[in-house]
């Protein structure tokens, strides 16, 4: 493949320094020298992949947002700083709704996917595998056919309407403003709802991971040491999840911030989100700097949250 | 199994058991016993919960197959047929773009897998420099929202003046299903023993044969789960696709294409079916797996 094209590979230059060690050190074991270039080799083709389509792109999109121009002149790159504020000022609040939707989902993930994670890793048996199937087998019905059939779960006197109905929890739902008046659908308690089951099992399957490791004799010492159920759970079981829960709520959160097909399909023009916005900003408007500057800012925000996340939680060491 | 005398450990348990379930039976006789059982069991019925909300969807397609409804589009039931069922290449395009999302998983996955699988054993088999560089190059893709992603290669295309069809979406899935195919094989080939690779050689294989004969059996299931990581993510790839594509149209952008214009009862047909051979195969992957293992424990 690229590998055909490949320069005198500049890696060459930089054998590492554990290369010249020649036969195996201790503490690594089966690596051998069979030859210096072999591993550059290996990475030539994927790097130069990634390198030219993930990396390249981020630059000139970083130099498509300080450009300025039309579509029918061109653009130039005139380092036009202010289009970010211009973005942020005109679309903050799509911004604001986008991180508060991916949270409330992010949220609702984690209390509906851990008691099914537990259930799967300590109370299934012999039925494990077959919840597990049944966890990852709606993945693969494509996710746009499974969020339109929310839109017929969720449509107006609809199932769910008539049952929210006839406990009257549409008028409290309605009264919080998360719902209006008689429908579901085109609110935000819809995106809510269809973004959290779009990436639940991103939250399920870290979690089941994480669970399952955790040696169940640690459960009957907790019992032993008279424990009650809930403190064992407290105390032993879900301080071990915690690597879970964290890469579970970054694997929900991430994509869900970014997304824009469930706010398109289930919600309204008073739903969308940041990624609507780039969506439309790039493939109707054709504003180009523009939508490349509101792509870097939700770039920018996510990582910032992502990183204080990180440090609140403490668990740096996991990526 | 079934020959081993019992030890203290099988009897043990047991014996713990019963002085608690006898408790729990005397209770359950009094009021308040099935909601203690509720109580108790609250994790499986969360769990159970959880399940059902999953599934749903799945289930309002499958029956939504069997609709006939009046209008364009197919929301709310009108009648039971099974015309869907009998002619699901019946509407224009849909089959079309069906058979170029498969084309365009399959070489995908091709491509993600070959280059996936070598970075994998690069980063677990070698020392070298640029290692933490790599690394990061493969997390990031995982850690971008797709927006970012899609919307940044389709500026790459549009200032190198490239022609948006079936090679940039290939080129954007190869890209977005490297990273997954990476991880997948690099858990593989971590928890396997470099020892039989050297056992291998110190038999005299060669380099190819001991890659072949040794390291890529052992290798294999990660692979596999990479890949067909990698198939699936293309496959029901929407959101960089809408950005890559230009005007052809993949099945999860007819999929897209149809909400606005109606959606033909096709699509439900489409999705149970994925749904039905996707549950098949994995049942008999297992079924094959148990039995393997019974074979080779017997």
């Amino acid at each position: 493949m690229s590998a055909t094209e490949a320069p005198p590979a500049p890696p060459a230059n930089t054998p590492g320094p554990d290369d010249v060690a020649g036969p195996t050190p201790p503490r690594r074991r089966g690596v051998r020298v069979r030859g210096r270039l072999v591993p550059y080799w290996l990475l030539l083709p994927g790097m130069l992949w990634l390198l030219v389509f993930f990396a390249l792109p981020m630059i000139y999109q970083a130099s498509t947002s300080v450009q300025t121009g039309s579509l029918e002149d061109g653009f130039r790159v005139t380092w036009h700083f202010a289009t970010y504020w211009d973005v942020f000022s005109e679309y903050w609040p799509q911004f604001v709704r986008s991180l508060a939707y991916a949270a409330v989902a992010t949220v609702l993930c984690l209390a509906l996917g851990y008691p099914l994670a537990y259930l799967i890793a300590f109370r299934a048996g012999r039925w494990r595998n077959l919840v597990l199937i049944l966890v990852i087998a709606p993945f693969f019905t494509s996710f746009l056919i499974r969020t339109l059939a929310w839109k017929t779960i969720l449509a107006d006197g609809g199932f769910v309407v008539d049952v929210l109905n006839t406990l009257h929890l549409l008028d409290v739902t309605s009264a919080l403003g998360i719902t209006e008046g008689d429908r579901v659908l085109a609110t935000p308690l819809a995106v809510v709802c269809g973004l959290t089951y779009n990436f639940l099992p991103f939250m399920i399957l870290p979690l089941y991971t994480s669970l399952e490791r955790i040696d169940p004799r640690l459960h009957e010492a907790a019992g032993d040491l008279y424990a009650a159920p809930f403190t064992t759970f407290r105390k032993v079981t879900f301080p071990l999840s915690l690597p879970g829960v964290v890469s579970g709520t970054l694997l929900t959160f991430i994509p869900a911030a970014g997304d824009y097909v469930n706010a398109d399909l289930l919600g309204s023009t008073d739903t969308r989100m940041i990624g609507n916005v780039i969506q439309t900003l790039f493939l109707r408007v054709l504003d180009y700097p523009a939508a490349a500057a509101l792509s870097f800012i939700l770039m920018a925000a996510i990582l910032a949250a992502v990183t204080v996340y990180l440090r609140k939680s403490g668990t740096e060491d996991l990526i | 199994m079934s020959t081993r005398t019992p030890t203290p450990r099988d009897v043990a348990p047991a014996a713990r058991r019963t002085p608690r379930d006898a408790a729990s039976a005397s209770r359950a006789r009094k009021p308040g016993g099935p909601l203690r059982a509720v109580r108790r069991n609250l994790v499986v019925i969360a769990g159970i919960c959880t399940l059902a909300y999953m599934i749903l969807p799945n289930v309002v397609v499958m029956i939504f197959s069997f609709n006939k409804p009046n209008g364009r589009f197919n929301y709310e039931w009108q009648r039971f047929s099974t015309d869907a069922w009998t002619d699901p290449c019946g509407v224009a395009d849909m089959c079309g773009s069906l058979s170029l999302s498969l084309q365009i998983a399959a070489w995908a996955t091709l491509g993600a897998t070959v280059l996936g699988t070598m970075i994998a054993f690069a980063l677990v088999r070698y020392r070298f420099r640029a290692r933490g560089a790599v690394n990061s190059l493969i997390f990031l893709p995982m850690a971008m929202p797709e927006v970012v992603m899609a919307a940044s290669l389709m500026t790459l295309f549009l200032n190198m003046g490239v022609q948006f069809g079936f090679w940039t979406i290939l080129i954007a899935h190869i890209m977005f299903c490297l990273s997954f195919v990476v991880t997948a094989v690099k858990a593989r080939v971590m928890s396997m023993d470099p020892r039989l690779e050297q056992a291998a050689q110190d038999l005299y294989a060669g380099p190819v044969q001991t890659f072949l004969r040794v390291t890529l059996p052992i290798a294999a299931p990660g692979i596999a789960a990479g890949a067909l990581l990698a198939f699936a993510l293309s496959f029901d790839d929407f959101i960089i696709t809408n950005f890559n594509a230009g005007s052809t149209v993949t099945f999860p952008m007819y999929v897209w294409g149809s909400a606005q214009r109606g959606t033909p009862v096709q699509i439900n047909v489409i999705g149970t079916a994925m749904f039905v051979v996707a549950v098949l195969v994995v049942l008999a992957a297992m079924l094959l797996g148990r039995r393997r293992k019974r074979q080779q424990g017997g």
